[in-house]
C-alpha cells in the first residue's frame, strides 16, 4: 500500500508540474460545450429565405407575412421569375425560396386545392430539411386557420409531438456526445502518453526490475487521471444543467457510475496502446486517429448511424464510445434507470475486460 | 550454498526461436567485486543481464542470484538488486529529493529510514542546496551520480550496471568510478558493462562475449598477458574481430 501510495503522489507531482497540459485537460471540457452550445447548433434560426409570389393575393400575402413572423425565417428578397430563384441561390443569398403559383387563392377558395413550391438549397441536406419542415409547419398552420370549422372532404392531419426534446434542442444530443469524447481523450491519450513516457526516459525499465508488481503501477497511473475525469465530468454537468438548460432526468448516481465504467474502458484501451508502441508520438497517434475519430463519426453523435451503410453500422459496435453514447441519453435526456441500459452497461462492462486482460498479457510478454 | 559468492551462472541459455542470443555462458561473481562484463553490441550482455535481474526467464542453464534461482524466486532476486541503466533514469520533473523518496517508497523502506539516509546522501554527494531543486536543472554528471545513489539507496548485496557513464565527460567519469570503488568496498557487488576500455582497467575481473559466448574472463592484467596485448583495448579487438555477428 505504501509503495503504490508514493506511485500515486508521483503521478500527482508530474500533471501538477505540466501546467499547460493540465489547464487544457481541465479546459477543454468547458471550451466544447461552450462552443457547441452556442456557435455549432444545427437549429434553424434566422435562415434567409425569398418570395417569388406569382399570385399577389391574399392568401399569398399571409402565408409570406406568417413566414416572415416566424423567428425561424427572414425574408430577404420578393423576385420576380424562376431565374431570379436560381440566381439568389448560385450568390448564396438565401437557403429557401417559396413560390406561389398564379390564381393561388383562387384555386384554393374554387377547387380546395392549391400548390406552393419550396425549393431549397440542398448541398447542406440536414439543412435543406429542417427548413423545408419548418415552412411546411407554418403552411399547414395557416391551412387550419383558413379551413377552421369547415370540414374537408378527405384530410389527414398528422400531429408530431416530440418526446424527450420536444424543443429540438441541439444540446441534448451532444452533452452526452461531449462527455464520451472528453472521457475517451484524457483517459486514454494522457494514459497512454504517460506509460510511453516512462518507457522513453527508461524510467519504465527500473521499475520493472524493482519489486513493485506491474499491475501496481499500471493502477497507480490510473488513479490521477480517474480524479481528473471525475472533475471534468461536473463541470460538463454543471454547465449543461444551469448555462445550457439541459436536465438531468434520470438518476445522477447511475450517470455517474456509468461515467466511472467508461474511464475505466478508455483506461483500459489507454493501456493497452500503451503497452504496442514505445514512443509517446505514436501512442498519441494512434489514440486521436483510432479512438477520437471513430468517437466522433460513429458514436451516433454526430451522424445518426441508422442512416449509415451496413458494413459501417456493425463496425459502430465495437466503439465504446457509441455505447456510452446510448446511456449518457438514456439516462440523462430519457431519464431511464438500468432496467433499460443493463445492455449497454454490460457491453461496457466486456470490453473492459477485453482491452485490460489484453493489455496485460502485452505487457507480461515484453518482459519474458 | 557458498556465502562468497553473489552471482552464479551455469551453461545459461537463452534463444528466441532459431536465435540464440545467449548461448550457454557460465561465471561466478565474488561478493564485493567489480565485474566487467564487456562485448561488442549484439553480444548478447544485454540478455544475460536481464536474464540475471529476473526480466527474462532463460531457456537453458542455471543461475543464483544472491542465492535466488533466476527461474522461480525472481521476485526475491529484485529484492536484493540495485540497477541503472544507459539511459538517464531519474524523473526530471520531479526534485532531487522527490526522486530520492519515490525509488526508496518503491522497495517498501520506512519513512524514518528514508529520511536519516536522504540527509546522509545529499551531504556526501554535496547536493544539500539542490535537494529541492528540480533533476531537469542539474548538469549531467550529478544526475549521473545521483542516479546510482538512488539505485545503491535500498542497499542492495548486488548492483547492475548498464553502460552508466554514457555521455559523461572523463571528470566525471573518474568521480563516477570513485563511487563505485566505495560501493564495492562497502561488499556491494558490481556487475557493470561498458564500452570504454580504459574503465575495464578498473574492473577485478572482466568477462568479453562474442557472439552469445564468453570469450575470456579473468583480471585485466592476466587477460592482457595472455593474449600478448598492451592494453584492454588490443585485448577487446583481438577477440571481437571474431565475431560472425552483426552488431544491431
Amino acid at each position: 500500500m505504501k509503495q503504490f501510495l508514493s506511485f500515486v503522489k508521483k503521478e500527482f507531482y508530474h500533471i501538477g508540474r505540466d501546467r499547460r497540459t493540465l489547464f487544457i485537460l481541465l479546459g477543454m471540457p468547458i471550451m466544447q460545450i461552450i462552443i457547441f452550445g452556442f456557435a455549432l447548433t444545427n437549429e434553424v434560426k434566422n435562415s434567409k429565405i425569398a418570395i417569388l409570389d406569382n399570385a399577389q393575393d391574399v392568401a399569398s400575402a399571409a402565408i409570406s407575412s406568417e413566414l416572415e413572423a416566424s423567428r425561424y425565417f427572414d425574408i430577404v428578397s420578393e423576385l420576380h421569375s424562376y431565374k431570379d430563384i436560381e440566381a439568389a441561390f448560385r450568390k448564396g443569398t438565401i437557403k429557401l425560396a417559396v413560390v406561389f403559383p398564379q390564381q393561388f387563392n383562387n384555386d384554393l377558395q374554387h377547387f380546395n386545392t392549391a400548390q406552393i413550391q419550396l425549393v431549397a438549397d440542398a448541398s447542406d441536406p440536414n439543412v435543406a430539411t429542417t427548413l423545408t419542415n419548418y415552412a411546411t409547419a407554418v403552411i399547414m398552420d395557416y391551412q387550419d386557420r383558413v379551413t377552421n370549422g369547415r370540414k374537408l372532404p378527405y384530410t389527414i392531419k398528422t400531429e408530431m409531438r416530440m418526446l424527450y426534446n420536444p424543443q429540438l434542442k441541439g444540446a441534448y444530443s451532444f452533452v452526452p456526445g461531449v462527455m464520451a469524447m472528453v472521457l475517451m481523450l484524457v483517459c486514454t491519450m494522457m494514459t497512454a502518453i504517460t506509460v510511453v513516457r516512462e518507457k522513453e526516459t527508461g524510467t519504465m525499465e527500473i521499475m520493472l526490475v524493482s519489486p513493485v508488481r506491474p499491475m501496481k503501477i499500471v493502477m497507480a497511473k490510473a488513479v490521477p487521471y480517474l480524479l481528473l475525469s471525475m472533475i471534468n465530468i461536473a463541470s460538463i454537468l454543471l454547465l449543461s444543467v444551469f448555462v445550457l438548460d439541459v436536465p438531468i432526468n434520470g438518476s445522477l448516481l447511475l450517470l455517474i457510475a456509468e461515467s466511472v465504467l467508461f474511464i475505466l474502458t478508455s483506461l483500459a484501451l489507454g493501456l493497452l496502446i500503451s503497452s504496442s508502441t514505445d514512443s509517446q508520438q505514436t501512442a498519441m497517434f494512434i489514440s486521436l486517429t483510432g479512438l477520437f475519430l471513430p468517437t466522433v463519426m460513429l458514436s451516433g453523435f454526430m451522424f445518426p448511424i441508422e442512416n449509415m451503410p451496413l458494413p459501417l453500422r456493425i463496425i459502430s459496435n465495437v466503439v465504446p464510445s457509441k455505447w456510452y453514447y446510448d446511456i449518457v441519453k438514456s439516462v440523462m435526456i430519457k431519464g431511464l434507470g438500468i432496467t433499460a441500459i443493463w445492455k449497454e452497461t454490460l457491453i461496457l462492462a466486456g470490453m473492459t475486460l477485453f482491452f485490460l486482460t489484453l493489455a496485460i498479457k502485452k505487457f507480461k510478454i515484453r518482459l519474458a | 550454498m557458498n556465502e562468497q559468492i553473489a552471482i552464479k551462472a551455469d551453461q545459461l541459455t537463452k534463444r528466441f526461436g532459431d536465435f540464440t542470443a545467449v548461448d550457454g555462458i557460465s561465471f561466478e561473481v565474488r561478493k564485493g567485486e567489480i565485474f566487467g562484463f564487456l562485448g561488442a553490441n549484439g553480444a548478447g550482455k544485454t540478455t544475460a543481464m536481464r536474464m540475471l535481474c529476473g526480466l527474462s526467464i532463460p531457456t537453458g542453464g542455471t543461475a543464483t542470484v544472491a542465492g535466488y534461482d533466476v527461474y522461480k524466486q525472481t521476485e526475491q532476486i529484485k529484492r536484493s538488486i540495485g540497477y541503472m541503466s544507459q539511459k538517464f533514469s531519474l524523473y526530471e520533473d520531479l526534485t532531487v529529493k522527490e526522486n530520492i523518496r519515490f525509488y526508496a517508497g518503491i522497495y517498501g523502506k520506512s519513512d524514518a529510514f528514508i529520511k536519516e539516509k536522504t540527509a546522509f546522501l545529499l551531504q556526501e554527494l554535496h547536493m544539500e542546496s539542490e535537494a529541492n531543486k528540480l533533476v531537469r536543472s542539474l548538469p549531467l554528471g550529478w544526475k549521473q551520480k545521483l542516479a546510482f545513489s538512488v539505485a545503491i539507496f535500498h542497499e542492495p548485496g548486488i548492483v547492475f550496471l548498464d553502460e552508466p557513464t554514457g555521455g559523461v565527460d572523463p571528470v566525471t567519469r573518474r568521480e563516477f568510478w570513485n563511487m563505485i570503488y566505495n560501493a564495492a568496498a562497502k561488499g556491494i557487488t558490481i556487475f557493470v558493462t561498458t564500452h570504454y576500455m580504459d574503465e575495464a582497467e578498473y574492473c577485478n575481473r572482466v568477462s568479453i562475449m562474442v557472439d552469445g559466448r564468453i570469450d575470456a574472463l579473468d583480471t585485466p592484467a592476466q587477460l592482457k598477458k595472455t593474449l600478448q596485448a598492451s592494453s584492454m583495448d588490443e585485448v577487446f579487438l583481438k577477440l571481437a574481430r571474431k565475431a560472425k555477428r552483426n552488431a544491431d
